[in-house]
C-alpha cells in the first residue's frame, strides 16, 4: 500500500532493507541461539547512519523524525526483531536528551549517539514497579552538588551494552511521584553495576538485564529537566515511543506474513499448493489485512507526534496495542501456515512467535495501553460535552 | 594522497540467462551494478583515504548512464565523480578502453611540476604524471568481460608500474607501497613507488555499504563528463577505430542434451549410479 | 562517419535485430517524416559494441552495416610464425605451458609456420629441453640475472622487444594471474590486439586471421573475436581448457640466445614469496572432485561434502553461492570468477548449474550431479544424474565406497 513516503524516507527505508537483506538475515538463526549481542550489526548501522534519522540536524542528525525511526525499526524487524530491539531501545533512551536535554547535555550525548558510536538505555522499571510505575523505589539523594542512587532497575534493554542510561529515580521519596526525576548515568561510573543477562523466550539477539546501584554518585548537572519532573519526562518519552514498538511489532508481523505466503505457495498436499485452499486463503488475508491496518495506525501515530501534536497518548497507544496483539495473532498464524515445519527450530517462524509476545508486554503492558486510551476517551468526552 | 578509482558499470551477469526458444539473452530484470571487484577497490581506496587523508576520486567510461554507477560509489564514500562518455568511444575494446582512461586520468592528474604557464591542463603523453594521482585503483577484471586486461594497459599508458590480484596493501610510506600479490601458488610481497596502477581481488577487504549521508550527497553531485575532445589525446585510439579486436561473431553455445538421470530411493539410485561407472570403466573409490 | 548504421531504405522493421542485441540497443522508431506504419531500426550507438550480432540477424535485408576500420596497424607480410610465452617460476614452467604449445601445434598445421617459445628470466636455459621436447622450434631466450621471476615489468619490456624483433604472426600465452598481467602490457606497449581466455583457436580458412572465441557476458554467449590490422595476434588460454602437446621422439629444434636485447632495471622490488598451496593446486589439478552448492544450506553441512571427497580420493570444490556465504574459502570456487577444471570425474552436489559455474567444469570427463530439483540446468552437462535429496544420497555414496563398491 502507498503511504507517500518522501523520497528521503524511501531512501531510509531501502537501505535499512538493504542491511537487514545483507547483514542480519545470514545471522538471525546463530544470534538467537546464542544470544550473542549484534554488535556487528550495530557498527553497520552506525556507518549507514540509521542512528543519525531521529537525531535533529544540530547535533549531527539528518533531522528526521519518529516516523523515520519507525521506518527503520520495521524495516529490521522484518528480519530480526531482537536485534531491530537493540536499535529502537538506544532510541527510547535518547528520546528523553532530546526532549528534556540542556544544550550542554545534547552536545555531550547526542552526536555520538547520531554516530552510533555509543547506545542508549531507558531505565524505569523495578522488580517491584512495572505497570505501576509510579511504584519506583530507587532514589536519587541529592548529596552537594551530587545525586546518590541506590536501587536496582529491571529487564533493562541493552543493559551492559549502552553507553548511557536515562534513569528515573526519587530524588524527594516523601513525595512520592512528585519526587521523581529523570537523570543520565554513563557506563563505568563507580557504584552501577549490571546485573546477569537475562535467558528470554524471544528477542534473544538483544541485551536485557538488571542495573545496580550502590552508593553511584553522578553530578547534579546529569538531570534531565528539575527535580520532580521524572515521571512526566518518563510519560512523554513512552508516548512517543510507543510507535517504535508499534513498528517492531509491524515488521515482525510482516516477515512473519511474507515467510508463510512464500510456504503456502510451494508446499503441496493433495495435488496442490495448500495456498488454493480456501480456508488457507481466509487465514492469509486476514493476516495481510491485520499487518496493514497495524502499519497505518502506527504510521499515523508516529506523524501526529512529529506534528508537534501535544495530545499524542491515544494515538500512540492504540497503534502500540493493536500492532503488537496483530504480531502475536499473525506470528501464530504463520505457524500454524507451516504446519508441523513450523513448530520446528530450522524452520524460521517459531521464533517470529516467540519474538512477538514480549511486544504485547513492554512499554507498558497492553492491559495498561487499554487503561490509557479509555481514560483519555473518556477525557474527551467529558470535554466535548462542556 | 589522491586516490584514483576506476570503475565499470556491468549488467548483472549472474542473473542473464539464455531465452531457450528464441535462443537469445533475456534482458528483462537484469540490472545494472557496479562490477562487483571494482566495489572492492572503491572500498581499498576509501580505507587508504580513512588512514593517509587526501580524496578518493571515481571515473568510468560508459554511456550516459554509468553515471548512476559513480552515484553509487558517492553514495559508499567517493569524494568526486567523472564521467567519461563520448559517441567517439563506442566500440572500445581493451586497448582503446584502457588508453581512453589513461588519457583522462591524465587529465586529472595535472601538469607535472614544472610545466610551463599557458600548456594545456593535465599531462601530456609520455611525460610524467602529475602529482594529481598518487594510486590508481580497479577490479582484477569485469564480470560481463572478464578480461582483466584493462588495469594493465592503463598503467602501461601511463608509463607507472602496476600489479595485479593484491590481496592487501601493507603499507604507503612516502612515495614507496608494499602489496601482497594473490598468485596460484601462494603470495607475493613486492615494493614499488608511486604512482602505481593496482587491480584487486575479493580477499583484499569487505566492501560497506551505502550511507545516508553519502546518498544524499550522491544525489546532489555535480559530475563532470570527459568529452573525447577534452582529452589531449589521439582520436584514432578512441573507439572501434581504436580497437584492434574486433567481435565478428556472437552466438549462444550449443545446448547440451543431457545424460542418465536416476530418481528414487537413494540406495537404488546410488547402486545404479555406481553401476554405470562400473561399466563406463571409471572409478571413484579412493585408492 | 558512425562505425554501424541503419540504411532505412532496406529496413523493413521486422525487429529480428531488436530480439538479437544482448546489448538492448535497438529500439524501433521512425525517421523524421516516416510513416507510421512503417517504422524503423535505430541503434544507440553508446550502448552498442559493434559485436554485429544484428547484422548477422539482418542477412536477409541487410539493412545494417558496421564499417570496420582500425588506426594503422603493423606490416602484416612481415610477420609469420607462432609464438607461445614460456611462464615460469620458482624453478619450474607453469602446467599451461605444454597446453598452449598444444595449441600453437594444432594452429602450425594450418599455417605451416615454426612454432616458437619466449624464454625470458634468470637461469632459464634449464627449461630449454623440455620445451624443445614438445616439438618447439625455436626457443627465443633471454637469460639475464637481473630478471627477476617477480620482475614483472623487466619481462613485458623484453617480451615485447623479442616480439617486435621476431614478428611472429601469432603469440599465445596462458591465462594465469602473471599472463592476465603481463600480456595485456605487453599488447599496449606494441599496440596490437590481446583476446583473453579464449576456448577455441582456430585459422580461418579464407582470410588465414587467428579465430579467437571465448565466452562472453558471464559466458551466456559466446563471442568470436579478429585481430585483422595488427600484428601479433595475442591470446590468452586458461590451464585445462586445450590439450598438452604430444612430446616428439627426436626433438629437432634450437635455442637462440637474444644477449643483445637490453635488460632494463626494474621497479618493481620483491620482498619475498609465501607459499599457501592447500585448496587451490590440489584442487585445480585432482581427478576427482566434490563441489558442494546452495543445496549445501549451511556450512556444517559442508562436511558431508569433505567425507565424499575422502572416500573418492578428490579435492572439494564448491559454487560461488557457496563461497559468497562465505561456507567456504574462495580458493575451493570452481567457475567463471573461479578456478577452471577438468578432472576425471566432477561431482556436483546441491549445485544448480548457472552458467558461471559450468563455464568452470564443463570440461570434466565425466560430470554427476546430485539435485533435489529435476529441472536444474546441471542436469544437462551432467553425464549421469541423481535426482534426491543429497543429505541422503550423498551418505548411502559414501556408505558404498567405504565398503568398497
Amino acid at each position: 500500500m502507498n503511504y507517500f513516503l518522501t523520497d528521503d524516507q524511501k531512501m531510509i527505508r531501502d537501505l535499512a532493507a538493504q542491511i537487514a537483506r545483507e547483514k542480519i538475515a545470514p545471522i538471525v538463526a546463530e544470534l538467537d541461539e546464542t544470544g550473542e549481542f549484534p554488535w556487528d550489526v550495530v557498527k553497520t548501522l552506525a556507518q549507514s547512519d540509521l542512528f543519525r534519522v531521529f537525531i535533529p540536524s544540530e547535533y549531527e542528525g539528518l533531522g528526521g523524525g519518529i516516523f523515520e525511526m519507525c521506518i527503520v525499526v520495521e524495516e529490521l524487524s522484518r528480519v530480526c526483531g531482537g536485534i531491530a530491539l537493540s536499535y529502537a531501545a538506544s532510541g527510547l533512551g535518547t528520546i528523553p536528551i532530546i526532549l528534556f536535554g540542556t544544550e550542554e547535555q545534547k552536545k555531550k550525548y547526542l552526536p555520538r549517539l547520531a554516530a552510533g558510536e555509543i547506545l542508549a538505555a531507558f531505565g524505569l522499571t523495578e522488580p517491584n514497579a512495572g505497570s505501576d510505575a509510579a511504584g519506583i523505589k530507587t532514589t536519587a539523594k541529592p548529596d552537594g552538588d551530587s545525586y546518590v542512587l541506590n536501587g536496582t532497575k529491571q529487564w533493562i534493554t541493552n543493559g551492559g551494552e549502552a553507553s548511557i542510561y536515562t534513569v528515573v529515580a526519587l530524588t524527594d521519596p516523601a513525595r512520592g511521584v512528585r519526587g521523581s526525576s529523570t537523570i543520565l548515568v554513563e557506563k563505568d561510573t563507580p557504584g552501577f553495576t549490571f546485573g546477569k543477562k537475562e535467558n528470554k523466550m524471544g528477542i534473544r539477539a538483544s541485551a536485557t538485564r538488571e542495573l545496580v546501584f550502590q552508593d553511584c554518585r553522578v553530578p547534579k548537572t546529569n538531570i534531565l529537566g528539575k527535580e520532580g519532573m521524572g515521571f512526566l519526562i518518563a510519560m512523554r518519552t513512552l508516548d512517543q515511543s510507543r510507535p517504535g514498538v508499534a513498528s517492531q511489532a509491524v515488521g515482525i508481523a510482516q516477515g512473519a506474513l511474507d515467510k508463510a505466503l512464500a510456504y503456502a505457495h510451494e508446499r503441496h498436499q493433495f495435488g496442490k499448493p495448500i495456498s488454493s485452499f480456501q480456508g488457507m486463503q481466509f487465514l492469509l488475508a486476514d493476516m495481510a489485512t491485520q499487518v496493514e491496518a497495524a502499519r497505518a495506525l502506527t504510521y499515523a501515530a508516529a506523524r501526529s507526534i512529529d506534528s508537534g501534536e501535544k495530545d499524542v497518548s491515544k494515538v500512540s497507544a492504540m497503534a502500540k496495542v493493536f500492532a503488537s496483539d496483530t504480531a502475536m495473532k499473525v506470528t501464530t498464524d504463520a505457524v500454524q501456515v507451516f504446519g508441523g515445519y513450523g513448530y520446528m527450530k530450522e524452520y524460521p517462524v517459531e521464533k517470529m512467535m516467540r519474538d512477538a509476545k514480549i511486544t504485547q508486554i513492554y512499554e507498558g503492558t497492553n492491559q495498561i495501553q487499554r487503561e490509557v486510551i479509555a481514560l483519555n476517551l473518556i477525557k474527551e468526552h467529558v470535554r466535548a460535552k462542556k | 594522497m589522491k586516490v584514483i578509482v576506476c570503475i565499470k558499470q556491468v549488467p548483472d551477469t549472474t542473473n542473464v540467462r539464455i531465452n531457450p526458444e528464441t535462443n537469445t539473452l533475456v534482458r528483462e530484470g537484469v540490472q545494472s551494478i557496479i562490477n562487483p571487484f571494482d566495489c572492492y577497490a572503491l572500498e581499498e581506496g576509501i580505507r587508504i583515504r580513512e588512514k593517509h587523508g587526501g580524496t578518493v576520486t571515481v571515473l568510468t567510461m560508459g554511456p550516459p548512464q554509468a553515471a548512476e554507477a559513480l552515484r553509487e560509489a558517492i553514495s559508499l564514500g567517493a569524494d568526486e565523480a567523472v564521467l567519461v562518455s563520448d559517441r567517439a568511444f563506442a566500440g572500445a575494446d581493451t586497448l582503446a578502453t584502457a588508453y581512453t582512461l589513461a588519457a583522462a586520468i591524465r587529465k586529472l592528474a595535472g601538469a607535472p611540476e614544472g610545466t610551463p604557464e599557458g600548456t594545456p591542463e593535465g599531462t601530456p603523453e609520455g611525460a610524467p604524471l602529475g602529482s594529481g594521482a598518487d594510486i590508481i585503483l580497479m577490479g582484477r577484471q569485469a564480470i560481463d568481460g572478464d578480461t582483466g586486461q584493462v588495469g594493465p594497459g592503463v598503467a602501461e599508458n601511463l608509463g607507472i608500474p602496476h600489479i595485479t590480484d593484491i590481496r592487501k596493501i601493507e603499507e604507503i610510506a612516502g612515495s614507496r607501497i608494499v602489496v601482497e600479490r594473490l598468485l596460484e601458488e601462494g603470495y607475493a610481497r613486492l615494493a614499488t613507488s608511486l604512482p602505481v596502477v593496482l587491480t584487486v581481488v575479493k580477499e583484499i577487504n569487505e566492501p560497506r555499504l551505502p550511507s545516508l549521508k553519502g546518498k544524499l550527497a550522491a544525489r546532489k553531485k555535480e559530475i563532470p563528463v570527459l568529452k573525447a575532445a577534452e582529452l589531449e589525446a589521439d582520436p584514432e585510439r578512441f573507439g572501434l577505430v581504436g580497437s584492434p579486436t574486433q567481435v565478428m561473431k556472437i552466438f549462444t553455445p550449443p545446448k547440451p542434451s543431457g545424460g542418465k538421470k536416476f530418481t528414487g530411493e537413494p540406495s537404488e539410485t546410488v547402486g545404479a549410479l555406481l553401476a554405470e561407472l562400473a561399466s563406463a570403466g571409471i572409478s571413484i573409490r579412493k585408492k | 562517419m558512425d562505425p554501424i548504421r541503419v540504411i532505412n531504405q532496406n529496413c523493413v522493421g521486422c525487429s529480428l535485430c531488436i530480439k538479437a542485441c544482448p546489448y538492448d540497443a535497438i529500439t524501433l522508431s521512425g525517421p523524421p517524416g516516416a510513416k507510421p506504419d512503417k517504422p524503423t531500426a535505430v541503434i544507440e550507438l553508446e550502448k552498442c559494441t559493434l559485436c554485429g550480432a544484428c547484422v548477422e540477424a539482418c542477412k536477409r535485408y541487410k539493412a545494417i552495416v558496421i564499417t570496420r576500420t582500425t588506426f594503422k596497424g603493423q606490416n602484416l607480410k612481415l610477420y609469420s610464425g607462432i609464438a607461445v610465452f614460456a611462464e615460469h617460476r620458482l624453478g619450474k614452467l607453469a602446467s599451461v605451458v605444454p597446453e598452449i604449445i598444444g595449441a600453437a601445434r594444432e594452429l602450425q598445421k594450418e599455417l605451416s609456420a615454426p612454432v616458437s617459445a619466449i624464454l625470458v628470466g634468470n637461469g632459464v636455459r634449464k627449461y630449454t629441453d623440455e620445451l624443445l621436447s614438445y616439438g618447439v622450434e625455436e626457443v627465443w631466450m633471454v637469460d639475464n640475472p637481473g630478471i627477476g621471476d617477480f620482475d614483472e615489468d623487466v619481462q613485458a619490456e623484453i617480451v615485447a622487444e623479442i616480439l617486435m624483433e621476431r614478428r611472429p604472426e601469432i603469440f599465445l600465452g596462458g591465462g594465469t594471474v602473471v599472463g592476465r598481467s603481463l600480456l595485456p602490457r605487453v599488447a599496449a606497449k606494441i599496440l596490437t590486439g590481446l583476446t583473453a581466455d579464449c576456448t577455441e583457436l582456430a585459422v580461418d580458412p579464407a582470410t588465414m586471421l587467428l579465430r579467437q572465441t571465448r565466452p562472453a557476458f558471464g559466458g551466456n554467449i559466446m563471442a568470436t573475436i579478429l585481430t585483422q590490422n595488427h600484428r601479433p595476434q595475442m591470446a590468452t588460454v586458461r590451464h585445462k581448457v586445450m590439450a598438452p602437446a604430444a612430446k616428439v621422439d627426436n626433438p629437432q629444434g634450437k635455442v637462440i640466445e637474444l644477449s643483445h636485447i637490453e635488460v632494463p632495471k626494474s621497479k618493481i622490488e620483491f620482498l619475498e614469496f609465501v607459499e599457501e598451496k592447500t585448496a587451490t593446486v590440489n584442487l585445480v589439478e585432482a581427478d576427482v572432485i566434490v563441489s558442494g552448492g546452495r543445496g549445501i544450506k549451511d556450512p556444517k553441512n559442508f562436511a558431508l561434502i569433505e567425507s565424499l571427497a575422502l572416500a573418492a580420493g578428490g579435492a572439494v570444490g564448491a559454487s560461488r553461492a557457496a563461497v559468497d556465504a562465505g561456507w567456504i574459502p574462495y580458493s575451493h570456487q570452481v567457475g567463471q570468477t573461479g578456478k577452471t577444471v577438468k578432472p576425471k570425474v566432477y561431482i556436483a552436489c546441491g549445485i544448480s548449474g548457472a552458467i558461471q559455474h559450468l563455464a568452470g567444469m564443463k570440461g570434466s570427463d565425466m560430470i554427476v550431479a546430485i539435485n533435489s530439483d529435476p529441472h536444474a540446468p546441471i542436469f544437462d552437462v551432467a553425464h549421469y544424474g541423481i535426482v534426491g535429496d543429497l543429505f541422503q544420497v550423498i551418505p548411502e555414496l559414501v556408505r558404498r565406497l567405504e565398503n568398497g563398491e
